[in-house]
């Protein structure tokens, strides 16, 4: 009996530890959730005399996805990027964080261009706002310019199918 | 050789930390951006501050908080520039509110706890110990089982 409670005691904290084991730190919830996306204009990667602003995407949903060519997790994304670009539900935009355009440029030759336009994002300084902590980071932004969800991590189609589609297909139908 | 092992096991690690070469105007400015950035986590590398980090975020963090300290914002007005993009997460020393209850809140209530536990164990006994009270040291029990 006297051991019953240094023993409740024990087990209550090794549950609590044996569940602490599937959260992944990696995961932060973020603060900008349903709070309209910081204001950005900024040069295309392949034309970098134009830019492009928050304001001029105003009125559609769209993703937004956080990428650079130094990013090895990006490039086990890549494909599934293109097949969600192929299936033409939702504009992707593309974030280039830090990186050399000649090599962003490079790498869109080489594996393909899914997005619909490349923003270029050299000092990092958009990335912060976003509160980006690292690469591959999608953004869902809905027709006023408010980030609905955000993944961090490589989108792969499970992910696509099961956690943006829903959420994109509702905002859609919201607007008609 | 073992003196030399141990030297190279004490080498302070901070010698390490990332080094920037900044300008501030004022000594308060350059105490507030040291104060700043060993406060602030490093979101790639989770266990380090902004000082200590290399992380190229991190050092693009450090920049923006410096430009903000020379700028002449205060501490807390950098504080909350990084919450609103990063979360509370970023803060070392979070703060205190609904979420954070059980946090701050537990440690002292252990403390009490573990005091009150002492001070009755410490009253329930009678001020001078008699030497010889049978059974209650457990050398005693031990004994007893022996044949």
């Amino acid at each position: 009996m006297r051991f019953a409670v240094p023993l409740l005691i024990f087990l209550g904290l090794g549950l609590l530890l044996f569940f602490g084991l599937d959260n992944d730190p990696r995961k932060l919830p973020s603060p900008l959730i349903d709070k309209p996306a910081p204001a950005f204009t900024l040069p295309l990667l392949e034309e970098p005399d134009q830019t492009l602003g928050k304001d001029d995407l105003l009125g559609q949903v769209y993703l937004l996805n956080v990428w650079g060519s130094w990013c090895v997790a990006c490039r086990t994304e890549h494909p599934y990027l293109m097949e969600i670009a192929r299936r033409n539900e939702v504009p992707l935009y593309g974030l280039n964080w830090r990186d050399r355009p000649e090599e962003a440029s490079r790498w869109l030759k080489q594996y393909g261009n899914p997005y619909t336009a490349v923003l270029a994002d050299q000092a990092g300084r958009t990335v912060i706002d976003f509160g980006v902590y690292g690469a591959p980071e999608t953004f869902l932004i809905d027709q006023k310019g408010v980030i609905r969800y955000k993944y961090v991590g490589p989108v792969t189609m499970e992910i696509y199918e099961q956690e943006l589609l829903p959420r994109i297909r509702q905002l859609q139908e919201d607007q008609s | 050789m073992k003196r030399a092992l141990i030297l190279i096991l004490l080498w302070p690690g901070w010698l390490w930390a990332a080094i920037d070469v900044l300008q501030f105007d004022t000594p308060e400015q350059e105490a507030r951006f040291q104060q700043l950035t060993q406060e602030l986590r490093c979101l790639v590398c989770q266990n380090q501050n902004l000082a200590d980090s290399d992380a190229d975020l991190a050092r693009d963090l450090r920049m923006e908080v410096y430009e903000m300290v020379k700028s002449g914002q205060s501490a807390d007005e950098i504080k909350t520039f990084l919450v609103a993009r990063y979360g509370d997460f970023v803060l070392y020393r979070p703060p205190v509110q609904r979420n954070t209850l059980l946090l701050w809140g537990l440690p002292p209530l252990l403390l009490l706890i573990g005091l009150f536990f002492l001070w009755r164990f410490l009253t329930s006994r009678p001020a001078t110990t008699e030497p010889e009270a049978p059974a209650s040291d457990p050398l005693d029990l031990l004994q007893d089982e022996e044949p």
